[in-house]
């Protein structure tokens, strides 16, 4: 069983096409290592046994009538963060304000990914509404990382990483508005991908900043990587953001070539006060790269400095907006006493939210205040476009940009929460690529000395996402990932 | 005694006549089942995004390119931000920044004058749910059925210094929106809502004074009334002595007088901004160019046109053009009878009386023009007579049915037969040997009743030229 819950979604995609494996073997090994390793990671949130074997049974039909011989995901088990809505499965958001609620819709990635014959294995874990770096806000407990339990598995999609890494599903979707896909990938050595806004429909991810938000999947290569995101982007006419685009190849970037690629690397993070362990793999990464005829340069990318200050005001206001709806009229946690409406919404919204996302709350609310909009909002959405017209310029010269994906390895879970300068600098190096809507991936390229991974960040141009998976690619075949260890059994 | 002048601009909400909502594919049929029309997107789902229906935005354009408006060919969408339990977003979508149009203007007719009405901007909307309270169980309930049918809210300048020129401006305004048919405008159902800004001042002051905004006026009666209310109450304030305070109002049409809903300072914050989930709106000359094309002809060139074509009088031409639909029966009846003095006057005459005993809206009437105008071939024909026609044409008029087979089934067919006529007619003058002699010593009087008992011996079907030549000829 062990043996099957290890391949790469590819490579079990294969063994069931070519009936080396049904549908319903692969979906009971996974069912059994998310058995046995769920009390040690706390990854899942809801686990969707049932529905996961029927879904196997009817999927398997399709596989054998041909009807899916196209799809690069046919019978694999995917796991979802508990944002993206799923018809008749719990949706949480890892709160307890919707910790009962039932979507009446799929999101438009689930049915993508429905309809590519993936089987549904469950909801997991993540900080609460998106809103933190550590799965520790979550209503559910926190979830853990598989290399080092007393680790975080990161944040926010931290049950998405924790998943993969631990073997609980071979691929799992998250969501990024400032680094949730590629901080939690880096923590737990995955791959993170996260689009370029408008690539993968937003309709059905419960917002935390819809124009920061993006959809993006969780795998332990970049081949898995590829094929997901296949499957899951396009234009969606339910997402006005969503790209008129009609055909995404990325399985064709799948090349071990990177000597025309010409990358730039911001000064900024050589001269930063950066660990011995992460600056030897971000130095030995460049290397790499050079090694395989990459020209490497490095150059100013001053200017998105100020992105955590821009990023905060545009998240936070946008937040606060997003999650007004909950009033605990419809659906979601309502208040057991109460006198009149505004009682009804205080109680309702005190008792359903957590701490973080009361706080972020609050602050947007007093950032979009009347008064304060031109001070605030205004002035980080002209930041913003400057950030945009940085890494434009910078793309003129280059066709990738790498960066350390964070400058700290997975914390430990008991660590405070405080802000630190390293965070910080962590955070410019996520959030400045959301406030740009550029793609970017996070790929695993070393270990710490506490045997906690470290990762690579690898940011593209508007649409670049080929040039990614390109340079992805060619790292993996050159520097082929060695995992920190074994898992615990 | 110091005069007093009323300053009065109006926001004018009006439901577009779109078949589905602005934001998702729910339809937007009025009086259906309650939370029938909803869907995850309209219900304010989590993770449902907004889709913008351009039909909307087609209806919005024409609107702004009929009330001479510029259009703000990169426009916006903002988030209007407010807890309230028919507002299942938590906020509204609308237009704050960059409204689709601006600085436009309507002419309205104030006593023979013409005066121009500013418009100072035209944006788009979503319309809120319906609350209904139920006193007995102390119940709240929540109908989603209107939230999410496009709205576009028409903001005026405050050029209105009475009652009657808010009235002909509104009436106007409706006549143009309905011509266009971007919205029924129909304040009973509440497709329209019209919220008055007002304020009062010395005559000869050009400060405009503290205003007070008066909503939920359901009839333009009600509107009159609010507006002589609130002028009044707010002229006795100063007149006392004492202040406005800037606040919105609630009329309360049976007690006749404005209450106090909420101050300047209670006002809601409503954190506009731009919605991130909706691009901004690129309109493009093209699409602005084929609107403008296709704007059909509204009521004053049609006014003008009726006079010159059909020869009908400025008032008949008023009355007739003041819905599309009158205005298009009327000309493409007149086509196909080539009578058009005989299509209007049935028109103004019978169809208005009929307008008025059955409570139809201009706007309302429903017949095909083939019915009205073999209506008029046969009278023309003689097929019926005049006074048998008034029924056919109620008949036409209020069921749209065919006259040729309404006459034929009812055997209204008008009697010219000159020997069947002189049958009935010697019968008449043997049964009235009073009136008879009368007529025949010379009271004249008496003939008239006996064409009368002539005709309703028939029925009402004889021919009336005829019926009095041959009773002439008789009664020698």
């Amino acid at each position: 069983m062990k043996e099957i819950t290890a391949m790469s979604a590819t490579a079990v995609a294969k063994k069931i096409k070519e009936k080396e494996l049904s549908v319903l073997e692969v979906v009971e090994a996974q069912l059994n290592a998310i058995k046995e390793r769920e009390p040690l990671y706390n990854s899942y949130i809801t686990i969707t046994e049932k529905e996961a074997r029927e879904q196997a049974l009817l999927i398997q039909k399709l596989i054998d009538d041909g009807s899916l011989k196209d799809s690069p995901l046919a019978g694999v088990p995917v796991a979802i963060k508990d944002n993206i809505c799923t018809k008749g499965i719990k949706t949480t958001c890892a709160s307890k304000m919707l910790a009962n609620f039932i979507p009446s819709y799929d999101a438009t990635v689930i049915q993508r990914l429905k309809n590519a014959g993936a089987i549904l294995l469950g909801k997991v874990n993540m900080d609460e509404f998106a809103m933190g770096g550590t799965t520790k806000t979550s209503y559910f407990g926190e979830a853990k990382n598989p290399w080092n339990p007393k680790h975080t598995p990161g944040g926010s999609s931290g049950g998405s990483s924790a998943a993969v890494a631990a073997e609980e599903a071979f691929i799992s979707l998250g969501s990024d508005t400032g680094g949730s896909i590629r901080q939690p990938a880096a923590y737990c050595g995955l791959v993170g991908f996260k689009p370029t806004y408008g690539t993968v429909s937003r309709y059905g991810l419960i917002p935390l900043a819809s124009s920061l938000d993006q959809i993006g999947p969780l795998s332990r290569n970049i081949s898995d990587c590829a094929s997901i995101l296949e499957v899951i982007s396009g234009y969606d006419p339910k997402d006005e953001t969503s790209i008129k685009q009609v055909r995404y190849t990325y399985r064709e970037a799948l090349v071990d070539d990177v000597s025309n690629m010409k990358i730039g690397v911001p000064k900024l993070y050589l001269e930063e006060d950066l660990d011995k362990d992460i600056r030897d793999c971000f130095m030995g990464a460049i290397k790499t790269f050079e090694d395989m005829g990459a020209k490497v340069e490095v150059f100013d990318l001053d200017e998105i400095s100020y992105s955590v200050q821009a990023y905060y005001v545009i998240s936070c206001a946008e937040a606060s907006s997003n999650l007004s709806r909950y009033d605990g009229i419809r659906y979601g946690h309502q208040a057991g006493d109460y006198d009149d409406l505004d009682e009804l919404y205080k109680i309702s919204r005190a008792e359903g939210f957590g701490y973080d996302v009361k706080l972020r709350i609050m602050l947007g609310t007093h950032m979009l205040s009347s008064g304060n909009y031109e001070k605030y909002y205004d002035k980080a959405r002209r930041i913003r476009s400057l950030i945009s017209r940085s890494y434009e310029d910078a793309f003129k010269k280059y066709d990738i940009i790498l960066s350390p994906e964070s400058l700290t390895t997975a914390p430990l879970l008991k660590s405070k929460n405080s802000p630190s300068t390293k965070k910080h600098r962590s955070e410019i190096l996520n959030c400045s690529v959301n406030l740009a809507g550029l793609p970017a991936v996070s790929i695993p390229c070393g270990i710490d000395k506490k045997g906690l991974p470290i990762g690579l960040q690898i940011i593209g141009s508007l649409f670049g996402e080929k040039s990614l998976i390109q340079a992805a690619y060619s790292f993996e075949q050159t520097k082929p990932y060695e995992r920190p260890g074994t898992l615990i059994d | 005694m110091k005069k007093y002048e009323t300053v009065i601009g109006l926001e004018v909400h009006v439901e577009l006549s779109t078949y589905s909502k602005v934001f998702c594919g729910c339809s937007t049929r009025f009086g259906k089942r309650p939370n029938i029309n909803s869907c995850p997107v309209c219900m304010g789902m989590p993770g449902t995004l907004p889709s913008l229906n351009k039909k909307a935005v087609d209806l919005a354009l024409l609107a702004g390119l009929a009330l001479n408006c510029d259009i703000v060919q990169t426009c916006m969408f903002d988030r209007k931000n407010y807890f309230y339990p028919d507002l299942p977003k938590a906020y509204q979508i609308s237009q704050l920044y960059l409204p689709i149009a601006r600085n436009g203007s309507l002419s309205i007719d104030n006593k023979g004058t013409k005066k121009l009405i500013g418009i100072h901007e035209l944006h788009i909307e979503e319309d809120a749910g319906k609350l209904i309270h139920d006193s007995d169980s102390n119940i709240t309930l929540v109908d989603y059925n209107r939230s999410g049918v496009p709205l576009i809210e028409i903001v005026s300048r405050p050029d209105m210094r009475s009652a009657e020129e808010v009235l002909e401006y509104l009436d106007k305004l409706r006549i143009i929106l309905r011509y266009l048919g971007v919205s029924d405008c129909k304040m009973q159902e509440g497709s329209m809502r019209v919220d008055i800004n007002l304020s009062v001042r010395e005559s000869g002051e050009t400060m405009l004074g503290t205003r007070t905004e008066i909503k939920n006026m359901n009839s333009f009666k009600a509107i009159a009334r609010a507006i002589e209310g609130e002028s009044k109450r707010q002229i006795d304030i100063l007149k006392a002595g004492g202040q406005i305070v800037q606040e919105t109002r609630r009329w309360d049409d049976n007690r006749n007088e404005s209450i106090r809903m909420r101050s300047k300072e209670e006002a809601q914050d409503y954190r506009y901004f731009p919605d991130p989930d909706i691009l901004p709106l690129e309109i493009s000359d093209r699409w602005i160019h084929n609107l403008r094309s296709s704007l059909p002809e509204l009521r004053e060139e049609k006014i003008l046109r009726f006079k010159n074509e059909y020869d009908l009088s400025e008032y008949d031409a008023g009355v007739i053009t003041s819905s599309r639909e009158m205005a298009d029966l009327f000309e493409r009846t007149a086509i196909l009878c080539n009578k058009p003095k005989e299509v209007a006057n049935w028109l103004m005459v019978e169809g208005m009386r009929l307008m008025k005993e059955n409570n139809i809206d201009p706007w309302d009437i429903d017949l095909h023009p083939e019915h009205f105008s073999k209506l008029i071939s046969m009278i023309e024909e003689g097929i019926i007579n005049r006074v048998k026609a008034k029924d056919v044409f109620e008949y036409v008029f209020l069921q749209d049915g065919d006259p040729e087979e309404y006459v034929k089934k009812h055997g209204l067919e008008m009697i010219s037969d000159d020997k069947v006529l002189r049958t009935i007619i010697k019968q008449v003058i043997n049964d009235n040997a009073g009136p008879v002699s009368d007529y025949r010593n010379g009271k004249t009087k008496a003939f008239g009743y006996l064409v009368g008992q002539t005709m309703k011996s028939m029925k009402g079907k004889g021919d009336p030229t005829l019926v009095n030549a041959i009773l002439k000829e008789m009664l020698e």
